[in-house]
């Protein structure tokens, strides 16, 4: 990949335009209305998926929160308690954060043990700020993030 | 996906065609020689989007639209 010779306000601002788009095109209305609002996406969790008998089918037990640049926030989808931060980075130049937002979608979506196996795992707070990722949960409980109808 | 550039066409072709096919295994292979992953974005069943990891071009759905490109991950 070749080096960025220089920043380029205006270049970066192309580029996270560009990248917007190419996220927007991926990931479905729901996700795409809750980064357009808050600027994370939700993905649960695909290992150790457990049968509920009221969806008769199976329901992720943990869910991850993708924020850019920040690390994937992992937590339990029932009582919403924290579990830890997956550090991860792409490459070791900047993307544009909407890229870094769907390179960490890409791969928890088609590799999660994968991603997973390669993080630097820390207990929640050493990167993120817990009370702003349970203010994120409580908004994604009351529907706050859901898309507008 | 690309530092400070976002999202740059590498090739595109009709699969069908074996001149363009070519190519595109060849711009597929290259990318991955730069230590790029490859992934192709999917419609799963009740509307859920997701994304398969591919490693070999043989493995893209021979009706995929896109493939991206985007830096092998790393502990942050």
């Amino acid at each position: 990949m070749a080096a960025v010779d220089a920043y380029d306000a205006e270049r970066e601002e192309r580029a996270e335009e560009r990248a917007r788009e190419l996220l927007r095109s991926c990931v479905n209305a729901e996700e795409w209305a809750t980064y357009e609002t808050h600027g994370l996406i939700r993905v649960y969790g695909q290992a150790d998926r457990r049968p509920t008998a009221r969806q008769g089918s199976r329901a992720a037990p943990y869910a991850y929160l993708i924020y850019p640049h920040k690390p994937i926030v992992v937590y339990a989808v029932e009582s919403g308690r924290l579990l830890g931060e997956y550090c991860v980075a792409f490459g070791s130049e900047r993307l544009p954060a909407s890229d870094d937002v769907l390179a960490k979608w890409l791969a928890l979506t088609s590799d999660e043990r994968g991603l997973i196996a390669t993080a630097n795992v820390h207990p929640i707070g050493r990167q993120t700020d817990p009370e702003r990722v349970r203010r994120d949960l409580e908004r994604l409980a009351s529907g706050a993030l859901e898309p507008r109808r | 996906m690309r530092p400070g550039y976002g999202e740059v066409l590498i090739a595109e072709g009709d699969v069908e065609d074996a001149e363009q096919e070519r190519e595109l295994i060849a711009a597929f292979r290259a990318q991955l020689e730069l230590g790029m992953w490859a992934a192709v974005p999917v419609r799963e069943q009740g509307g859920r989007r997701a994304a398969e990891f591919v490693k070999r071009f043989e493995d893209v759905p021979r009706d995929a639209e896109r493939v991206i490109f985007f830096p092998r991950a790393a502990g942050g």
